[in-house]
């Protein structure tokens, strides 16, 4: 579906009227990022992260390709395989910051993504779709990005591979030979290293597959937007192209000068010392922590210390930890406020921002080791997030008084949109 | 119906998590964590500035020869170098025949399928630094990778080289004396005392124990503090032999992503220039 006045594709010489009939391909990418697809005229640059994520996927699609060739994923040889790629590989030291930083700024992007989306109610109808695609999305690189982390076989991969799986472990009766069948063994060993590195290379293709469907469900109603109300007329939207090509080639500028600062000044600075350290089953690190993006769902999982009436306290923190993020999938019925923009809601706003602080808070704090006061900070900011999505969400939708709408995207920009005025011709 | 299950599993997980916070807090406050050794008396990194360091820093060839002399004859005893070959050694300012000399020095393991025989031959430029078999007890980490593997890289190597001190009376900044307040934390025997180490207590007596122990030939006075940086500077090179490259190439992408996205931003500017409201 698009709006009645989308530009048409034209195709324009022969050759181009020729693919037209056969396969067309230029007509889709027409409608779909270029100047077919028309898109509100007042997104901010939130909007941006969208095109961001797409392109942090390609680069690491095309990066992982390339390390692959020179990788090995034997757990004898795969340490030293990563160094031989440092340094006997033509640019394989960059390739392979390239790919590790990639990882990193594309959860930093998607972060800021979805942070929109809870911001500007982008989940509420109609387009919970894209939401539960995009909820789909992000459990999948977690999932990516965890093997992606086990296969240098260092040690942080190793024992991050063995908690990861031991959560498993917690699912009462079956949970050990669950981990077992995981890991192809009793602990992290070749077969573990080598299904981990046939599903990191398989699954972000499979997460592209869900950006198709992701960008498909976007362009049913079209683009949200920063007041949270839906296009009415021409005169609330332009092109995509020129307009937002050219905007997000200015962002993509901006993430670029960011992420190579990162790749090529301070490109450890993300990692773990302890993973220049080769895998070894007989010593544990001090602190086995995942990786920066992990933190805040690694804080919930350790907030959990005590057993709970018969549940055991590990298996209440994976079943936490899940719910986290599972919760997010509910979130279009838990938010039942007809108004979507955080900006006509105080009382959400303010609920909003505890948020943000709320995660930053767990993120620090699933970073720090396991002890006081870490520990409790995060029993309590666990609690303010379920609390959050499960209780306030639900409550302040009820009671809330939004504020007044503008009545369209024009007037919000313009100031007055003529459109609003019902009968325009009778003043004369 | 839907919010009020969701306030109801809402209202479970907090009652767990406030479950957890109160036993947690009550044996907190029963018990409250005691001090450690580790903590009160474990040193970060004292402050050392290398040449390497910072986004314009380079490697100093003069300093990580130096640095590669005091490895070669003090750190090659007991620890390998095993991810550098010797031709690496060429980017350090050794010219080929240099690097020859420096191969023929070390002997490489070889086996001999036809008699079972493990021999050696004489090293390569194309051999990489050859496993060091450690007779005593305890195992000496692999240096390649040393200052990557470590909180603090190539300060917390040289900071570590010259942190060994007298464990009797010794007392931390705060003037806090160890054996006072944890008479239990005692080096056993075997053991080194140097506070720039995890737990204090480090396998490795003090490897640079006197000034000249080593020979420099520039005319840098060899002491203890200079050698420890020079073979610290040497293994930031061997954990990182392309930095030098990595900063330059990240000047040039920088100078360019600056230039490309300064354009970026005026074709956005003047395409919505039509648009009010931008």
């Amino acid at each position: 579906m698009s709006f009645p006045w989308a530009n048409e594709y034209k195709p324009g010489n022969p050759l181009t009227q020729w693919l037209d009939e056969k396969l067309p391909l230029p007509r889709f990418v027409y409608n779909a990022v270029g100047a077919g697809y028309p898109v509100p005229r007042n997104l901010n640059y939130a909007w941006n992260f969208g095109v961001l994520a797409g392109f942090c996927l390609m680069l690491q699609i095309v990066t992982g390709v390339v390390l692959a060739m020179h990788y090995a994923a034997n757990a004898g040889v795969a340490f030293d395989s990563v160094e031989h790629i440092m340094r006997d590989v033509n640019w394989g030291w960059m390739l392979r910051y390239a790919h590790a930083n990639g990882a990193s700024a594309f959860f930093v992007v998607v972060y800021i993504h979805i942070f929109r989306g809870f911001f500007y109610g982008s989940y509420k109808a109609p387009r919970e779709m894209i939401w539960l695609l995009g909820v789909v999305i992000f459990l999948l690189m977690m999932a990516t990005a965890f093997m992606g982390y086990v296969l240098p076989w260092g040690q942080m991969s190793f024992w991050g591979a063995k908690v990861i799986t031991g959560l498993f472990g917690a699912i009462p009766l079956v949970g050990e030979p669950i981990q077992v069948w995981l890991l192809g063994g009793f602990a992290p060993d070749n077969a573990a290293l080598n299904r981990f590195f046939s599903l990191h290379f398989l699954l972000p293709f499979v997460i592209a597959a869900v950006v198709v469907l992701h960008i498909w469900a976007l362009h049913i109603p079209g683009s949200s937007n920063p007041t949270g109300v839906e296009v009415k007329n021409e005169s609330d939207t332009v092109p995509f192209h020129p307009y937002y090509t050219a905007k997000d080639g200015f962002g993509l500028g901006v993430f670029l000068l960011g992420y190579c600062t990162m790749l090529f000044f301070f490109p450890n600075a993300l990692g773990h010392p302890d993973n220049y350290i080769p895998a070894n089953a007989m010593s544990t690190p001090a602190h086995i922590v995942p990786e920066w993006y992990f933190w805040p769902f690694y804080a919930i999982l350790r907030a959990f210390t005590a057993d709970f009436l018969i549940i055991p306290a590990k298996l209440m923190g994976v079943l936490a930890m899940f719910s986290a993020i599972l919760v997010w999938f509910f979130l279009p019925w838990l938010d039942r406020s007809p108004v979507r923009s955080g900006h006509f809601r105080p009382v959400f706003k303010k609920f909003y921002f505890a948020l943000v602080v709320d995660v930053l808070v767990l993120g620090y704090c699933g970073g720090a080791p396991a002890e006081e006061p870490y520990v409790m900070i995060s029993q309590i900011a666990s609690i303010y997030y379920f609390a959050h999505f499960l209780i306030i969400l639900p409550i302040v939708s009820a009671i809330e008084q939004p504020e007044a709408l503008p009545f369209s995207i024009t007037e919000a920009v313009l100031g007055k949109d003529e459109s609003a005025t019902l009968a325009p011709a009778a003043a004369h | 119906m839907i919010r009020i299950i969701s306030i109801l599993v809402g209202a479970f997980f907090s009652a767990a998590l406030l479950w957890s916070f109160g036993t947690g807090a009550a044996s907190f406050i029963k018990e409250p964590p005691a001090a450690t050794a580790e903590k009160l008396f474990h040193e970060h990194p004292k402050a050392i500035h290398f040449a390497s360091d910072g986004a314009f820093g380079k490697f100093d060839n003069q300093q990580l020869q130096r640095g590669f002399k005091v490895y070669k004859e003090v750190c090659a005893n007991c620890h390998a170098l095993k991810h550098v070959a010797f031709r690496d050694l060429k980017a350090i300012g050794y010219n080929d025949d240099e690097v020859k000399a420096i191969a023929k020095g070390f002997q490489i393991p070889v086996y001999n399928p036809a008699t079972g025989e493990l021999n050696t031959r004489e090293g390569l430029p194309t051999d990489r630094f050859p496993p060091v078999l450690y007779a005593g007890q305890g195992n000496p980490p692999d240096l390649s990778l040393i200052t990557k593997a470590r909180h603090g890289g190539g300060a917390y190597v040289a900071s570590l080289l010259t942190g060994y001190a007298e464990q009797a009376g010794y007392k931390n900044a705060k003037g806090q004396e160890l054996l006072k307040l944890f008479p239990d934390a005692k080096t056993p025997d075997g053991l080194y005392f140097n506070p720039y180490f995890a737990n204090l207590n480090l396998a490795m007596p003090a490897p640079l124990a006197a000034d000249d122990q080593v020979t420099y030939t520039d005319g840098t006075k060899a002491t203890v503090a200079q050698m420890s940086e020079d073979v610290s500077a040497f293994l930031i090179w061997t954990a990182e032999p392309k930095l030098d490259k990595r900063k330059q190439t990240g000047w040039a992408v920088v100078g360019f992503l600056l230039f490309a996205t300064a354009l970026a931003y005026m074709a956005y500017r003047n395409i919505w220039a039509g648009k009010k409201g931008h």
